[in-house]
């Protein structure tokens, strides 16, 4: 059974207008998104701003209330948990943010960050807390006597080490990372990139990683997820998903990613136009406004999120996509 | 024919002082001449302050004492601010005067500062009161602060503590909304939300997070509230709506002045000077305060 299964999670948002605030219209932020996470793995959520892969990561951690699905912490539904059963759920799902800077309170030593989860889940107290609060550091590889400072005495890679340790804290199972890397230099995004893959690798941890960088998740997934405009159009493991996307979306970002080589020959899909507006996606294939294979059907019948091959899912009307060189560009 | 060596070929004579040598100064000479605002606000307040605790040893007499013989002296060796219409020293009345306008300033920006924070965060955290509560202070608002201090004290009786009481509830909605916009960004930070991810119950959440980072805003507005204040008290004194004529505050001098200031000014002359410069002091302070906790606030207060 899978660690967290999250099955056609909804996040609408009510736009109020006029003169007494009636709803006008509605952002359609997270449109039915269905995926599992197992103990241990490692699911990348990618895609573009504002494609709601963000609002996925919060409706799960229910910082925000999701309008509609459901979501499965080891076979318990967490959706509808009261606040104060959702308190004892959170020991096991964390988060880390993509802003090291504001992530971490400018008040608060860096001790006092690390013991507050443990606190709140009565896991430790006196001696027993400062010996846990020293191993996370190293956990992190912080020195211990770092502890006594305050956020604004680190860099940004060490702050996203000390937001690190925090998720680790309470003992949890799954880290959801919100944009975890985004916000790093270069050098640093790899350090931290290692550190959460040893720290998968140690402590059996499923990772949830939001990001928009292909290049990056391609390093430390096991299976990616692509969002566009609230729904997943492509669902799969890494190697079939690098190797062999199903999806013209897909395909048009992985042309995207950047190549160290400036001689490189590259086929790449430059996307017409923006992305549609979540209030008012357009019907059909939600892609069907830029996507280079559009045909009639497209317009009308959303293509629903189906396996393609063995561990690879996409919502895509075709079967194959044409050969790259076709592309019109 | 000898080599003579007279010992200092070989060496290179002293170098110039191409850097100027670097000044040791205090650690209170560095912060004054860093904060320049603050210190001459705070020096000058401190100046009051202890004027006002130290009145009775700076020369004072009673300043209620009624002496018919010698009223509306002019400024004298002997009395350094003239005398009133009733023979009081205005001296001594001034100086006892700082203490009405101190208490009711320090009062009414702690009373006011410490009320609307909790309605603040209140109104900030809680949705459902918010509306509530931002509508009933708009509307507070809505009437001018003296307008409202004056009917306040119309029904009530005359006291330093109705006084207070008065100002502080005209008050309040500043620092309300204050707080609740601040209270509205916070809960916004990831930080906040990283708290509530690893199972922070509410009230700490508002008591570790949110609170220690209202208090800088804060403490810049209860300075500007006490300024406010004192200015309020006097203005209700002078019209004859604050405290009781019996009490030397600056306002009640400047009332009973006023009947006589085209032929004896000075009456008026030295509580308003006090005043001005009790305030000013009080801004000044305020000023390098909301410079040096964060220079960002200047937009926003």
């Amino acid at each position: 059974m899978a660690l967290l299964e999250v099955n056609a999670l909804k996040k609408h948002y009510p736009i109020h207008g006029g003169l007494f605030g009636a709803q006008t219209a509605t952002v359609y932020a997270v449109d039915g998104v269905s995926f599992t996470v197992s103990a241990g793995e490692t699911l990348s959520v990618v895609g573009e701003s504002g494609c709601g892969k963000s609002t996925v990561g919060r409706a799960i951690l229910r910082l925000t209330d999701p309008t509609d699905g459901e979501v499965f912490l080891d076979g318990q539904r967490i959706d509808q948990l009261s606040p104060g059963k959702m308190r004892q759920v959170r020991r096991r799902i964390q988060v880390v943010f993509q802003d090291p800077f504001s992530s971490l309170n400018p008040r608060q030593r860096v001790r006092d960050v690390l013991a507050e989860p443990i606190r709140n889940f009565g896991l430790a107290k006196g001696s027993e807390l400062d010996d846990r609060v020293a191993a996370l550091m190293d956990k992190v590889r912080l020195p211990r006597d770092a502890m006594k400072r305050f956020p604004h005495e680190f860099s940004g890679g060490q702050r996203q080490r000390i937001g690190i340790a925090r998720a680790l804290a309470p003992g949890s199972d799954l880290i959801i990372c919100d944009e975890a890397v985004s916000a790093l230099d270069v050098s640093v995004k790899a350090q931290i990139i290692n550190l959460l893959s040893d720290l998968q690798d140690e402590l059996g941890l499923a990772l949830l990683f939001i990001s928009h960088d292909l290049a990056i998740v391609e390093h430390l997934t096991h299976r990616v997820a692509v969002m566009y405009l609230g729904k997943i159009v492509e669902l799969a493991d890494r190697r079939s998903l690098f190797s062999n996307p199903r999806h013209p979306y897909t395909r048009a970002l992985l042309s995207a990613v950047p190549v160290p080589d400036p001689l490189a020959k590259r086929d790449r899909i430059i996307l017409k136009g923006d992305v549609p507006s979540p209030i008012d996606p357009p019907k059909g294939c939600r892609f069907h406004t830029r996507c280079p294979y559009v045909f009639d059907r497209c317009r009308v019948d959303e293509p629903l999120l189906l396996e393609k091959s063995p561990g690879q899912k996409a919502a895509c009307h075709l079967d194959e996509l044409p050969e790259l060189h076709a592309v019109p560009i | 024919m000898s080599i003579t060596y007279n010992g200092t070929g070989g060496v290179a004579a002293d170098l110039p002082d191409v850097l100027p040598p670097v000044k040791k100064r205090g650690r209170v000479l560095t912060f004054i001449r860093r904060n320049p605002t603050l210190s001459a606000g705070g020096i000058l307040l401190g100046l009051i302050v202890f004027m006002a605790i130290a009145a009775p040893i700076l020369g004072t007499v009673d300043p209620t004492a009624i002496a018919p013989a010698r009223r509306t002296r002019v400024p004298s060796a002997l009395y350094w601010f003239g005398t009133d219409m009733l023979g009081r020293d205005v001296y001594s009345r001034t100086l006892y005067g700082a203490r009405v306008s101190l208490i009711v300033g320090f009062a009414v920006a702690f009373l006011s500062s410490i009320i609307g924070m909790l309605i603040g965060v209140c109104a900030g955290y809680i949705r459902l009161v918010d509306t509530i509560i931002m509508r009933v202070m708009d509307g507070l608002m809505s009437i001018p602060s003296i307008l409202l201090a004056i009917a306040l004290m119309a029904l009530t009786r005359g006291s330093v503590q109705n006084v207070v009481i008065a100002i502080t509830v005209a008050e309040i909605p500043r620092v309300t909304r204050l707080v609740r916009g601040v209270v509205l960004s916070l809960r916004e930070q990831p930080y906040v939300e990283a708290a509530v991810a690893s199972g922070t119950r509410t009230p700490a959440v508002i008591f570790k997070h949110i609170l220690p980072n209202t208090l800088a805003p804060i403490m810049v507005q209860a300075t500007f509230i006490c300024a406010s204040a004192m200015i309020t008290e006097a203005i209700l004194s002078f019209i004859g709506a604050g405290t009781p004529p019996i009490i030397p505050s600056w306002g009640n001098i400047m009332a009973e002045g006023r009947a006589l200031w085209q032929v004896k000014g000075y009456i008026v002359f030295f509580p308003a000077v006090f005043l001005s410069l009790t305030v000013l002091a009080v801004n000044l302070l305020g000023d390098g305060l909301r410079d040096m906790l964060d220079p960002r606030l200047a937009k926003r207060l």
